[in-house]
């Protein structure tokens, strides 16, 4: 990861409401990161914990209503995509940004061959001729490793497993040379050892063509063996950001260092009892006023239920919303 | 944990249960999908068999076949020293209350018309003759045991989280004093941090009631968690069939141990340092298995012989059954019983 290098992606005080009958639900509530080029970005949070909406806000892909994404900037390519036109928003969507999306069973058109489907964007955004287009299909179905690429480019999505549709919705995301490849559970649909094989093509891909990726995932395990650095995501705030290994060795939010602890290893030491984090993920109405994690959390004192607590700089990349300061084992100053 | 004086409580021999595919204009029979395809093994009275592998392997399906949710294609069933292989539909309900099954799907599995109690109470209504208020004090003793406010009974399902929808799955399934339960991917539709609060439900549970488990999973790090002994299942056959600690610290077929190479680690040094066995390709169709052994399309390490005959499923070391050409020279040590646990412990 080159240190010092411009982001080509910053987000910053992002937030996103959706109206409905129950009222307002903040599913993402300030949310600010930004990304390395060449940079690998994990995302790690339940369902609900806002991490599919951030990124879908940021790309204007959720309707409105109900969708209403309040404020914030979103800076890629010297322009705030949020003020954007739908014209030019359109152009970075598919084209400088690339997006894989978590099933692969649907999210492609099952009635179009795959070859057409991938030179869409092809032609479309890069303006290329149908010949030249078939080309670079062939040559991005070969790039993510699928076997006689060029008969399988007239073949339909059904005529495929799901882990080859994964590396077509891959090839796609990749057709136009994106700067910025947002993964959206590219995996979770998948089984492990068709897993493991998309992690080493995202790895080499990556190696490769220099593009920096968002990873979003509900797997501590994957966000381990793939990530760069990690941000947290919990009741629709970012609850704790660091690079990979500190984040594991070294984690400062209550929720990260439970969620670390609930999950079963499959080498070392065998706990006779899981680790449970008591109760449910909180429901996001009306604005937030306090720490979302607080009624689950083991370390909570009266001031998290008064003040949603800000994003500490903790140093070395690494920040942590929680006025418990694990360290020192007492309160944060003000 | 596990000795020889413990018997088999359900015992299953050369299972199949083939699916037949119809085709064509006049809808004939054109092939079948050999989704369990010969599958034998025993679960141990107070025990969890863990049953794990990749979708579409028949792990599901062998569950389900072994209630008889479906009439099996061949092989014997026995559950509580009946066989109930070849036992028609009818006569099976009597059978019922001592076989229960929690299902993966906790939105799926539960009527969205009937309220908690009702949920639950169904079983007794169809299986016992207990007086109205005696049931409703039954649910309600279920609904505690499961961890559920007993207030909530005349709530309907929708009203409820994942974790606790799948409470009352459990405690329907708990209703009629089960001894055998399968449990179908009871986790695989919840977050992280309901999952464990259900394993563990499920652990108290099965001391508390003295039950005994078929875990079906595809998430080997839980298995390793909750069950005794594991089960990897592949196109419809077991692979390998091994005490917890050794088939995760020593697994024997080459499927099993890319299997377990392919879990993520979440533990950054270790996940970047350890060198994974990436499979080519994908799973065969289970209509048309590959000849000799079936994970031959993939093996690291397939042979001649793998392309032509199929291995045989058998005990290997004691305790520790899997089928591969790999340990064609080991002794046969089928018959044998001393040292399930002795055998290949962990760290």
């Amino acid at each position: 990861m080159p240190d010092g290098a411009l982001p080509v992606l910053n987000v910053r005080d992002l937030k996103t409401v959706f109206q409905t009958r129950g009222g307002e639900v903040h599913a993402v509530n300030d949310v600010s990161f930004s990304l390395k080029p060449g940079e690998l970005l994990g995302v790690v949070g339940e369902s609900g914990s806002g991490k599919s909406v951030t990124m879908m806000s940021l790309l204007g892909l959720l309707p409105s209503p109900p969708a209403d994404v309040r404020g914030g900037t979103v800076m890629f390519d010297g322009k705030d995509l949020l003020c954007v036109t739908q014209e030019e928003l359109r152009s970075v969507r598919g084209g400088k940004i690339g997006f894989v999306f978590q099933d692969p069973m649907t999210s492609l058109n099952p009635v179009y061959q795959v070859g057409f489907q991938i030179m869409e964007p092809l032609r479309k955004h890069m303006g290329m001729t149908k010949r030249q287009a078939t080309a670079r299909a062939q040559e991005l179905l070969e790039l993510v490793g699928i076997p006689d690429a060029k008969r399988r480019l007239n073949d339909y999505p059904h005529q495929f497993s799901g882990g080859m549709r994964q590396r077509v919705m891959i090839a796609i995301a990749l057709a136009c040379d994106p700067q910025v490849l947002i993964a959206d559970e590219p995996t979770t649909a998948l089984d492990v050892t068709i897993q493991a094989q998309i992690l080493e093509l995202m790895k080499e891909l990556r190696d490769k063509l220099g593009m920096a990726v968002i990873w979003i995932t509900h797997d501590l395990g994957v966000i381990a063996g793939i990530a760069d650095r990690v941000m947290v995501m919990y009741g629709g705030q970012v609850v704790e950001h660091a690079p990979v290994k500190e984040l594991f060795n070294d984690p400062q939010h209550p929720y990260t260092r439970a969620l670390l602890k609930t999950i079963p290893k499959i080498h070392g030491g065998r706990a006779a009892r899981l680790t449970i984090i008591e109760g449910q993920p909180p429901m996001m109405t009306g604005a937030p006023t306090a720490c979302p994690f607080r009624d689950r959390c083991d370390v909570a004192f009266d001031r998290c239920a008064a003040e949603n607590p800000p994003r500490y700089d903790l140093g070395e990349g690494h920040d942590a919303a929680c006025f418990f300061d694990a360290r020192t084992g007492g309160p944060r100053d003000a | 944990m596990l000795d020889a004086t413990k018997k088999p409580l359900v015992s299953v021999k050369d299972l199949k249960m083939h699916f037949p595919i119809y085709a064509g204009l006049l809808r004939r029979r054109v092939g079948e999908v050999k989704a369990v395809d010969g599958v034998s093994f025993d679960v141990f009275e107070g025990e969890t068999l863990g049953l794990v592998g990749e979708s579409g392997c028949g792990k599901s399906t062998c569950g389900r076949a072994v209630l008889r949710l479906y009439d099996i294609t061949s092989g014997a069933i026995s559950i509580d020293g009946r066989e109930i292989g070849a036992t028609p539909q009818t006569a099976l309900r009597e059978m019922r209350p001592t076989m229960q099954m929690v299902f993966q799907d906790p939105q799926a599995s539960l009527n969205p018309r009937m309220t908690v109690e009702n949920i639950i109470k169904e079983p007794l209504d169809e299986h016992t003759k207990l007086s109205d208020a005696e049931k409703r004090e039954k649910v309600g003793e279920l609904m505690d045991a499961v961890g559920l406010n007993r207030k909530f009974a005349k709530r309907y399902p929708h009203a409820f989280s994942g974790g606790q929808r799948q409470r009352i799955g459990i405690a329907r399934a708990l209703a009629l004093n089960p001894k055998f339960i399968v449990c179908d991917e009871p986790i695989a539709a919840l977050d992280v941090s309901i999952q464990a609060q259900v394993v563990n439900l499920l652990e108290d549970l099965q001391e508390q009631f003295g039950l005994t488990y078929l875990f079906i999973s595809h998430d080997l790090s839980m298995v390793r968690h909750i069950a005794t002994r594991v089960a990897v299942m592949y196109l419809g056959k077991i692979v390998e069939l091994a005490p917890r600690d050794g088939l995760y610290a020593d697994p024997l077929h080459p499927y099993t141990k890319a299997l377990l190479s392919a879990v993520p680690e979440p533990d950054p040094s270790l996940a970047r340092s350890t060198q994974r066995i990436i499979l080519k390709g994908d799973v065969p169709s289970p209509s048309n298995p590959p000849e000799g052994c079936n994970f031959c399309t993939r093996c690291p390490s397939v042979m001649d012989i793998c392309k032509r005959v199929e291995p045989e499923y058998r005990e290997v070391h004691p305790g520790r059954f899997t089928a591969c050409h790999l340990y064609n020279d080991t002794i046969d040590t089928a018959g044998s019983t001393a040292g399930h646990e002795a055998e290949g412990h962990t760290q």
